[in-house]
């Protein structure tokens, strides 16, 4: 029982897969779309797509998913086979095809009735578009297919992907029958499959004849038990349509080399020709080839036959599945190794053994290698961003549909990677945010015509790494914050003084502060009772921060930064009477050691340092620890100037810096809880704890709590 | 009769003993993971009196708390000789400093008394029972009431 709950789950974790192909490929589509020059492959592989995912739905007897997933299908078939041709308008309903399709495949996973109700719409929006009985759309002009292209691109990969539009077009015309080309791979064997069943099924179809070809069987002492040799040249005289014929490999789809070609009713071909034209592709024959492309359809004919094993392994996808679990445990033991290197490397430095001894030379390699070791273990973690931004494309889509806006959507760096955590923690926030934009940033199309720019509103989402952190953009081109609106609002809610003097990046961000929102009335989108501080909170919890900047007129620009990872940081080990702790490098500016003379007392409540003609105020670590009383004098101590993401600077006065090193983190919360200020512990070389300090929770709970409109003003990101 | 004697058998607990502040205590020995040699701790900021810090377990941060302090007797000053009893409940994982771990004994159910009334409840809801051996009195800790508090509660402590 458990292994299909396994199988099941395997499904949808495809089904995942496929999901992002399929939106790969419509997205290309509707770049294609735009200015016609729509690639039969991209249809193909969109097709593709929706075929595994309702053969898998079937064999799991999801029926919804199944019945809308076939009149996707059957509309995409209709794009393959050339009777309907790629219009902008098309791919959106596809588009919202793929939308309902995901949210399905969700419904079927979670086993709780869909979310959306868009699917009978939907469905009948697909059926328009299925051209019945080859029938033409009539406004579409004849579907001048770019086969010179393709033929052409086919001539180098030595593969006919376009060949089905050939055949499919013009020879609706039932056929006498088929001769089947058809090569089992070793999964079609391991999955409990059998050839002989499909071969009787065909049979039901028409007479049948069936000659196995066992050419490439080799001696028996070299025989491997598990792999397949047998390849089978079927012709069947049937007046079933290729469909059907389709129908009964479907099962194996995707585990065979399969072949099907209409056999002429007049004249059949020599059957030995026909094998040596099925597999001389570089001749045009006009061969069905369903999938999978990386099947040795692509190689030559000596390949297909023996070198089967060969062409199945470089079929094989190169990745494999692993429990996150797994990983995370991986990481821990790497995290331990390292430590455990730096321990035993202090250990032989004790003893006196100089780093020139055969022992220091192997300790220094085994550091190399374990930091190796460490990086790529980290790399397992780290994703594309690129699935978030289609979930993103998403959003965008529904949130136009519903505030009536047109929006160009584009993406920038899809391709740079984050720790797998950090992405899925970044759903929500990003969520908001874009919903944001496109509610509350992008204005109306009739406003924007007023105020000269094109209708449709851009909104684009960006990801690029910045010395050492990864910066997410999400910017928009709409009219930019309305500032006197926000200032009031705020005035309004009693979140500053009506005579509070404000510059505009601190009256941007206002929009942070909890219970804030700018729209006049709750709409469907944004405001839901989430404001902008659930997303500030959403990313400082994952050591990032958000900024938000903006030109009335020109539009806003949302910034998230983030770490590259959750499991190390680069920090300054420093000393605090006498305790070792790290504060991470990047909330540091600079490290000064002041002089007397720049250092103020302000009344009974503090010191600052004047740094720069600037006057910073300082926060002694020692006393916000409890270490020891208040120092009454910096001067001999090390200040460390720190920055919030609002600009704000303080100082941190620290006795001593030891070392800048990276950091294994190692949380508190599991067997001790929160402690203010620590941002979690690590181990240093020599097997002791440090703790690492949170700059900006430190230098929040210093804060007076006393007048509340400017506790709240300065509150940082 | 042997009956009743294999089902008192099966009814045993293991404990561990051990001596804090010249007073007899025990715990479950299933709770308890291992037991080591004390270590310097790092200081936690804010941190109740009775928890001396954490310190690396083979990679884990384990919080030790001061059994001493935490039952309201003189804090242990702790130095080479005295003993961290590292113990497990919830997946949460604490040491508990003692002066020296005694003993591993089986005891019958049956003969683990109620904890007599003393006067504060606090001390007394430390204790799952008391256990008379050997004209010493043993006390049963009730490992979850004594451990550190975890977050949201720590600060109001």
């Amino acid at each position: 029982m458990s292994s299909s709950i396994d199988i099941r789950q395997t499904f949808f974790q495809e089904c995942e897969e496929l999901l992002e192909a399929l939106d790969d490929g419509l997205n290309a589509l509707a770049a294609a779309s735009e200015d016609g020059s729509v690639d039969s492959e991209t249809v193909n592989a969109v097709f593709r797509a929706v075929h595994s995912i309702k053969g898998g739905a079937a064999a799991f007897g999801l029926e919804s998913l199944v019945r809308f997933a076939h009149q996707f299908e059957t509309a995409l078939d209709a794009m393959r086979s050339g009777k309907l041709v790629a219009t902008p308008d098309i791919v959106r309903v596809f588009l919202r095809s793929a939308d309902y399709l995901a949210d399905l495949i969700a419904s079927a996973r979670d086993e709780v009735p869909p979310t959306s109700s868009a699917g009978p719409d939907l469905m009948e929006r697909l059926a328009q578009l299925v051209p019945s009985n080859g029938a033409r759309m009539p406004a579409q002009p004849a579907p001048a297919t770019p086969a010179p292209t393709t033929v052409s691109d086919a001539d180098d990969l030595g593969f006919q992907p376009l060949a089905l539009a050939f055949d499919f077009a013009p020879e609706p015309a039932s056929p006498a029958g088929f001769t089947i080309r058809f090569a089992a791979t070793k999964q079609l064997y391991g999955n409990g499959n059998d050839p002989v069943h499909m071969f009787r099924a065909l049979a039901e179809l028409g007479a049948l004849e069936s000659l196995a070809d066992s050419s490439a069987l080799p001696p028996l002492d070299q025989m491997d038990w598990a792999t397949p040799y047998l390849t089978w040249e079927l012709v069947l005289q049937t007046s079933e349509s290729q469909h059907s014929v389709h129908e009964i490999f479907e099962f194996v789809d995707g585990l065979c080399s399969l072949e099907i070609r209409e056999l002429q009713a007049d004249a059949e071909p020599d059957r030995d020709q026909m094998i040596a034209e099925a597999a001389d592709f570089s001749t045009p024959t006009p061969t069905v080839t369903d999938r999978p492309p990386a099947e040795p359809a692509a190689s030559g004919p000596a390949r297909a036959a023996s070198g089967k094993s060969a062409a199945q392994s470089a079929g094989q996808k190169g990745s494999v599945r692993v429990d996150l679990e797994l990983v995370d445990r991986l990481i821990n033991i790497v995290g331990e190794l390292v430590i455990n290197q730096a321990v035993l490397a202090q250990c032989v430095q004790d003893a006196g053994i100089g780093a020139q001894s055969d022992v220091g030379a192997g300790l220094d390699e085994f550091r190399n290698l374990a930091r190796e070791l460490q990086e790529n273990v980290m790399a397992i973690r780290a994703q594309s961003v690129k699935p978030l931004f289609q979930r993103m494309a998403r959003i965008v889509r529904e949130a136009s549909d519903i505030a009536g806006k047109t929006v160009d959507f584009v993406t920038e760096g899809d391709a740079v990677e984050v720790d797998k955590t950090v992405i899925e923690r970044l759903v929500d926030p990003l969520t908001h945010i874009i919903r944001n934009a496109v509610d509350h940033g992008l204005e109306s199309a009739a406003a924007r015509q007023t105020a000269g720019k094109p209708a449709a509103g851009r909104i684009c989402l960006s990801a690029a790494h910045r010395s050492g952190r990864v910066l997410i953009e999400v910017s928009d081109d709409g009219a930019g914050i309305n500032r006197p609106k926000v200032r009031q609002i705020a005035i309004d809610k009693g979140l500053i003084a009506a005579d509070a003097v404000l510059t505009d990046s601190e009256i941007d961000k206002l929009l942070f502060l909890p219970g804030f929102s700018t729209a006049p009335k709750v709409t469907d989108l944004s405001g839901r009772g989430v404001g902008m501080d659930v997303v500030r909170s959403a990313i400082q919890s994952l050591g990032g921060r958000v900024n938000i900047s903006s030109t009335p007129g020109k539009g806003t620009t949302m910034s998230i930064s983030l770490p590259l990872t959750l499991a190390v940081l680069d920090g300054m080990v420093v000393d605090v009477a006498g305790q070792t702790m790290v504060v991470p490098i990047t909330a540091i500016i600079e490290t000064l050691r002041p002089a007397a003379s720049d250092i103020h007392p302000v009344a009974g409540a503090g010191k600052v340092v004047a740094v720069r003609e600037k006057f910073v105020p300082i926060i002694d670590l020692a006393e916000t620890f409890g270490h020891r009383p208040t120092s009454p004098d910096y001067s001999n101590m090390v200040l460390l100037l720190v920055e919030s993401g609002q600009n704000e600077r303080w100082a941190l006065a620290v006795d001593r810096i030891h070392d800048q090193r990276q950091v294994v983190i190692k949380g508190l919360e599991s067997n001790y809880g929160h402690v203010p200020g620590v941002a979690a512990a690590t181990i240093l070389g020599d097997g002791k704890i440090a703790l690492i300090i949170d700059p900006d929770e430190t230098a929040q709970r210093k804060r007076p709590q006393a007048a509340f409109a400017p506790a709240l003003m300065t509150e940082e990101v | 009769m042997s009956a009743a004697a294999e089902l008192s058998k099966a009814d045993d607990r293991e404990l561990v003993s051990f001596r804090v502040g010249g007073q007899d205590f025990c715990v479950d020995i299933m709770s308890v993971r291992e037991i080591r040699g004390w270590t310097p701790a790092t200081v936690l900021p804010h941190a109740p009196s009775y928890i001396l810090g954490v310190i690396n377990l083979r990679g884990a941060v384990v919080p030790i708390v001061d059994l001493a302090a935490r039952m309201g007797l003189e804090p242990i000053r702790p130095d080479a000789r005295h003993v961290i009893v590292i113990c497990v409940v919830d997946n949460q994982t604490v040491g508990f400093l003692v002066d020296a771990v005694s003993d591993i004994l089986s005891v019958k159910r049956s003969l683990i008394q109620p904890t007599p009334a003393v006067s504060s409840d606090v001390t007394r809801a430390f204790f799952e029972g008391v256990i008379a051996i050997d004209q010493r009195m043993l006390r049963l800790i009730d490992i979850e009431a004594v451990l550190p508090p975890i977050a949201a509660r720590q600060e109001r402590a």
